[in-house]
């Protein structure tokens, strides 16, 4: 009689709780401990890129202001997804992301894929006032970032940090964290040949906001907004077909 | 407040408030170049109010009467107050985060008023402030009431309860200056997780130690419920929390999560929020006051112990349902959806359990407005779990997330369930507290219902709407074989529904005003001439034992 031995278990609150974390831990450890373990959890890319300084204050940025609270970085593998936003997401292309910015909602686009799609100009813009450059938007107004000086001088915390977490980050690019932030905004300086020579050849180097005097928060901001979707080309190779919506139909 | 504490107890005490406020000074002068000092200060003067406080009345009279003849009422009573301040905080600033999507220019122009560090000031306001203090409240009555016994603690139940509020302090004001782990619902960064631990399992300990106090064979089903939610919100807030900070002085942490398992570990994490925090807890509401409002006993023992079984083991496989389409293992997404839909069982034998119960009292429900709040609340928690086990199955769900349905679902919950269970259970709970007849006006509770009722349909239909059709644009095909919206049209057809959305909010705020107002009047009405006996059973009250 199941209900004889419920009664037993009623009567002691430190079965009772046993019980609770029992029944309770079984779906987690199903569910999360296997990601650790499949190695197809997450793709193979030998080209997958780490963010610079720059970009990782940029990334800080993003979360800061809650930027994940509207917009998805996440092209599901639905067809209409890969035909407006581009190839759907993988898993490589978060490997170094801490925490994912995966998102929930769409109020704005998604951002998985938005690097290189407009200029720095159009973005400092935007971020100035969304409705300057889209009448319609309600995406609200970032001006405090052009004015705000990026604090560069905790980067190597953040980099060392990474690296403890398993970031491969050398302890170079953890010494020149701060320098690097500055090299990135500031083309055709020293600076930037050391950005260069540590992150590769792949790094974006711009005067994001089209200052070069100094580096704000808007710098930062945008050096990572055009670096999403640009780690790696995994995504665009050797990705099935994306599944088509389902149709009622069928 | 500590007129019932004896001379070593107020030590005890002055020396825990001591302690916070010398971690506070600790952690500003660790974190003097970054935001942490400020939060340092925040909790300097947060252990220092409560320090002084303390000493202001230090050497007042001890109290000479046998405490264990009574119940331990004073902490209930503070967190009913909070439960209710925080419920107007934070519905507040959803009315203003919605108001700011229909007019985006709705801020200033600074850093802490635009929308994405307001939003979870909303939902931390509402989940934690609120629901968070009304469970805390309440918990402490009805394991009281259900064990007949004394809380097995003096100092420790405000203990909890202030140290939670901390915990809510550091969180809303840190997002406002931009502190933030972007974790949905776990945005509250390294020091003010830990703090939330010690918290967390002293609440714990009070709990398990209360129970084996009790005077009664069993253990009540509500306890079952909240014993399930403060055991599990510790393993989740744990496990999905765990990072590494930049340094000892720095607010920053780095979660020790990537990418995709992080994905999941999240999901895993809120979902089960959801199902522990906003489910379990609050039907151990609901498991107390409905019975005991409605004067009827539950409807079925074998249904109660079907559904908190259910709910325990099913919903935390559910998470991954957030997850579909994306990089998340497939397998994955299947068991989520799988154990969703299966979720529908114990939910609605809750609800249905819950429904039943009043059978027999159904002339209360019209007549009563406070056990209407509670009848209500059960038929929106059976049909948001039904729309959450819809919304879950994957190809429902490649239309739904992303879109303002979710936002919808999640309100129904909690609007339509949390809060309404909770304002039934506070109207139940308050008069009996404070010893009144009844609540001070009737009316207004009627009103403060209606209110509710108005304001959450509106929000949900909106809602519905706006989510329904941004969904169909977003895969809308042209006879040509292309898309025919861009994103922006998808957004100019939300307007008119942001706009009743906020409306509708704006409903359920004025309500919850109401409800504090009429709280207030209550308390301070004259008490009731002969108040039914509500003590614990002792030797004195029982000369068998």
């Amino acid at each position: 009689m199941p209900e004889l031995f419920h009664r037993k278990l009623e009567r002691s609150a430190v079965l009772f709780v046993l019980g609770i974390i029992a029944a309770a831990s079984v779906g987690g450890i199903v569910e999360i401990a296997p990601l650790f373990t499949i190695d197809e959890t997450v793709e193979d890319a030998p080209d997958m890129r780490m963010y610079t300084p720059l970009e990782l204050a940029g990334r800080n940025i993003y979360i800061r202001e809650g930027c994940y609270a509207c917009h998805s970085q996440m092209i599901r593998t639905l067809r209409d997804e890969v035909e407006r936003y581009g190839p759907y997401s993988v898993a490589v292309e978060s490997q170094y992301d801490r925490p994912m910015l995966w998102g929930s909602k769409r109020t704005g686009p998604d951002l998985a894929r938005i690097g290189g799609k407009y200029s720095d100009f159009w973005h400092v813009a935007h971020l100035n006032n969304p409705r300057d450059v889209v009448p319609e938007s309600n995406m609200p107004a970032y001006r405090w970032l052009a004015r705000t000086p990026l604090k560069t001088n905790d980067l190597h915390l953040h980099l060392a940090a990474q690296q403890a977490l398993g970031v491969p980050y050398t302890a170079e690019m953890i010494e020149n964290a701060a320098s690097d932030a500055y090299g990135q905004a500031t083309p055709d300086t020293d600076y930037a040949a050391g950005v260069v020579e540590r992150y590769g050849e792949e790094t974006n180097i711009s005067a994001f906001d089209g200052v070069t005097t100094r580096v704000t928060e808007m710098d930062a901001l945008v050096a990572y907004l055009q670096v999403l979707g640009r780690l790696t080309n995994a995504a665009y190779e050797n990705t099935a077909a994306p599944e088509t919506k389902p149709d009622p139909d069928d | 407040m500590l007129a019932n504490l004896t001379s070593s107890e107020r030590q005890t005490a002055l020396v825990l408030a001591g302690g916070v406020a010398v971690a506070g000074l600790v952690m500003a002068v660790l974190g003097r170049s970054d935001v942490l000092g400020v939060h340092g200060v925040i909790v300097m003067l947060c252990g220092g109010f409560v320090a002084w406080r303390i000493m202001s009345s230090f050497y007042a009279a001890e109290p000479t009467q046998d405490r264990s003849v009574s119940y331990y009422d004073d902490p209930i009573k503070a967190g009913i107050a909070l439960a209710m301040a925080w419920a107007v905080f934070g519905m507040f600033m959803g009315v203003w985060v919605a108001a700011q999507l229909a007019w985006p220019d709705l801020a200033f122009d600074a850093a802490w008023s635009s929308f994405g560090r307001l939003r979870p000031t909303h939902t931390s306001g509402v989940i934690f402030g609120f629901g968070g203090n009304a469970l805390i409240a309440t918990s402490f009555h009805v394991v009281q009431r259900t064990s007949r016994a004394r809380l097995a603690g003096q100092v420790s139940p405000w203990f909890v309860l202030l140290g939670y509020n901390l915990f809510c302090v550091l969180a809303i004001s840190g997002y406002l200056m931009g502190i933030t782990q972007s974790k949905e619902y776990a945005e509250a960064e390294w020091y003010a997780d830990i703090w939330l631990v010690i918290v967390w399992v002293t609440y714990f300990i009070l709990y398990i130690k209360t129970i084996a106090r009790r005077n009664e064979p069993h253990i009540y089903v509500a306890n079952w419920y909240f014993m399930a939610f403060i055991v599990v919100v510790a393993i989740l807030h744990i496990v999905n929390n765990l990072a590494l900070p930049i340094s000892w002085g720095h607010a920053k942490s780095y979660t020790i999560w990537p990418g995709v398992q992080d994905a999941m570990v999240q999901w895993w994490y809120g979902h089960n929020a959801v199902a522990f925090f906003l489910t379990a807890g609050f039907l151990g509401m609901l498991y107390y006051y409905l019975p005991v409002r409605a004067q009827r006993p539950i409807f079925s023992y074998r249904l109660s112990i079907l559904s908190f079984w259910g709910i325990t083991f099913f919903y935390m496989w559910a998470g991954s349902h957030h997850l579909h389409y994306t990089a998340l293992p497939h397998w994955v997404q299947t068991l989520g959806m799988t154990f969703s839909v299966m979720l529908l069982v114990p939910s609605w034998a809750s609800a249905g359990n819950a429904l039943l119960t009043l059978n027999g009292a159904w002339h209360r429900v019209r007549q009563d407005a406070t056990l209407r709040f509670m009848m209500a609340a059960a038929v929106f928690y059976g049909l948001s779990t039904f729309e959450g086990s819809f919304m879950a199955i994957r190809p429902v769900n490649s239309l739904s997330h992303y879109t303002d349905w979710t936002v919808g679902h999640v309100h129904a919950g909690a609007l339509g369930w949390v809060a309404l269970i909770t304002f039934g259970s506070l109207y139940t709970l308050v008069p009996k507290l404070w010893k009144r007849q009844g609540m001070y006006s009737d009316a207004l509770v009627e009103v403060h219902f209606w209110l509710s009722i108005a304001g959450a349909l509106i929000y949900v239909f909106a809602m519905w709407n706006s989510g329904i059709i941004q969904g169909l644009m977003w895969r809308t095909y042209t006879e040509d074989g292309a898309l025919s919206y861009s994103f922006i049209d998808s957004l100019v057809a939300m307007y008119p529904y942001y706009i009743a959305r906020a409306f509708g909010g704006l409903l359920f705020l004025i309500g919850t005003i109401i409800g504090c107002y009429n709280m207030w009047m209550t308390v301070r009405s004259a008490p009731h001439a002969a108040p039914e006996r509500d003590a614990p059973v002792t030797p004195a009250t029982v000369p068998g034992e």
